[in-house]
C-alpha cells in the first residue's frame, strides 16, 4: 500500500528570486536565438519590463532548493530510478527576469501500477508574484520504475 | 493580438490559420554531454543522472541521458517562434521515450482545431518530438489564444 497521507495537503511556500544571470544561462543552455529570452534591451524594446522567462521555466524555479526531489523521497520514492512522463503549464501572467515568485506545491495523487512495479506521483504547483498575481499553475507526474 | 511585437519575431495571423496548417519545423544540433552539463546548471535539476555517466551506469541506465524538461524546453521555442509567448493559454507534454546524447531532436506542430470564441481564436495544436531515425520522443498540446484585432 502506498503512503496517501501528504496527497491534497500543500506543502509550505516556496519564494524564490528569478535571477537575470540564471535566466540568461537558461537561454544559452537551449540555444535560444530570441534577444527577449536574454538581452535586458532587447526585452524591454519588445514591451516587457525585463527579460521574459520562457514558457517552461516555472519548473526551473521550483526546483531552486536544496532538494528539489524532497517531496517525492518524503513518500519513499527512490528519486535514482524516477522519470519525468507529463508536464502541463496554463498561463496567466508572465514572468520576468528580478521578479519574485511564491510556489506552493500540492501532491494530487500517488498510486501503483502492475501491483507496485510502477509507482506514480502528481504534484501540482501555483506560482504568484511580487503584486500577488497567478502566473503560472504547472502540473507534473513522475513515475518510479521498481 | 497585442500592439507591441516581440523582437525579431514575425507574429502569425492566427485569423489566417487554419486547421492542419504546420509551425514551421524547429530542428536542434544534436545533444552532447555540453548540452546537458548547461542544462543541468541552467534548469536547476542537478540529478546527476543526466551529466555523470558513472552515476547513470551505477543507476543501471546505458549513459546518461537528457532532462525531459529540456526537449520540451525545444518544444517551447517551437511555440515562441511562431506565436508570442503570451497567447499560450497552455501547454502539455507526455515525455514518449528517452533522449540520448548524440539525438538530433525535431520539434513540429499542426493545428488542430480553430474554435471561435467571445473575443477571438482559439487554436488547439498538436504538437511531437522526434529524433533523426524518427522514433517519437514527445507528444504533446499547446492552446493559443488571440484577441479578434
Amino acid at each position: 500500500m502506498v503512503d496517501t497521507q501528504y496527497i491534497n495537503q500543500p506543502f509550505p511556500p516556496l519564494t524564490v528570486d528569478v535571477e537575470m544571470g540564471q535566466l540568461k544561462f537558461f537561454a544559452k543552455a537551449v540555444g535560444e536565438t530570441n534577444p527577449i529570452y536574454f538581452d535586458e534591451e532587447a526585452a524591454q524594446q519588445a514591451g516587457h519590463r525585463s527579460i521574459l522567462a520562457p514558457p517552461t521555466y516555472a519548473v526551473t524555479l521550483g526546483c531552486a532548493v536544496p532538494d528539489p526531489f524532497a517531496r517525492a523521497r518524503q513518500l519513499g520514492m527512490d528519486v535514482t530510478k524516477i522519470l519525468h512522463t507529463n508536464q502541463r503549464f496554463e498561463y496567466f501572467a508572465p514572468i520576468y527576469g528580478s521578479d519574485q515568485i511564491t510556489l506552493v506545491a500540492t501532491i494530487l495523487d500517488f498510486y501503483e501500477k502492475r501491483r507496485g512495479q510502477f509507482l506514480f506521483m502528481v504534484e501540482e504547483t501555483v506560482a504568484h508574484n511580487q503584486f500577488g498575481e497567478l502566473t503560472t499553475r504547472f502540473k507534473q507526474t513522475i513515475v518510479e520504475h521498481r | 493580438m497585442g500592439a507591441i511585437m516581440e523582437a525579431g519575431l514575425e507574429d502569425v495571423d492566427v485569423e489566417r490559420v487554419e486547421v492542419g496548417d504546420e509551425l514551421p519545423v524547429l530542428t536542434k544540433p544534436p545533444i552532447t554531454r555540453t548540452t546537458l552539463a548547461y542544462f543541468c546548471g541552467a534548469s536547476n535539476d542537478h540529478n546527476p543522472i543526466h551529466v555523470d555517466s558513472d552515476f547513470a551506469r551505477a543507476a543501471g541506465k546505458d549513459d546518461v541521458f537528457a532532462h525531459g524538461m529540456l526537449d520540451m524546453a525545444y518544444m517551447g521555442q517551437l511555440l515562441t517562434n511562431w506565436v508570442l509567448q503570451s497567447s499560450i493559454v497552455s501547454f502539455e507534454v507526455k515525455f514518449a521515450a528517452i533522449v540520448y546524447v548524440g539525438d538530433e531532436i525535431t520539434c513540429r506542430g499542426v493545428v488542430s482545431e480553430k474554435i471561435v470564441t467571445d473575443t477571438g481564436f482559439d487554436l488547439k495544436i498538436k504538437l511531437k518530438a522526434v529524433d533523426q531515425h524518427e522514433v517519437v520522443k514527445l507528444t504533446g498540446e499547446a492552446v493559443i489564444r488571440q484577441a479578434l484585432k
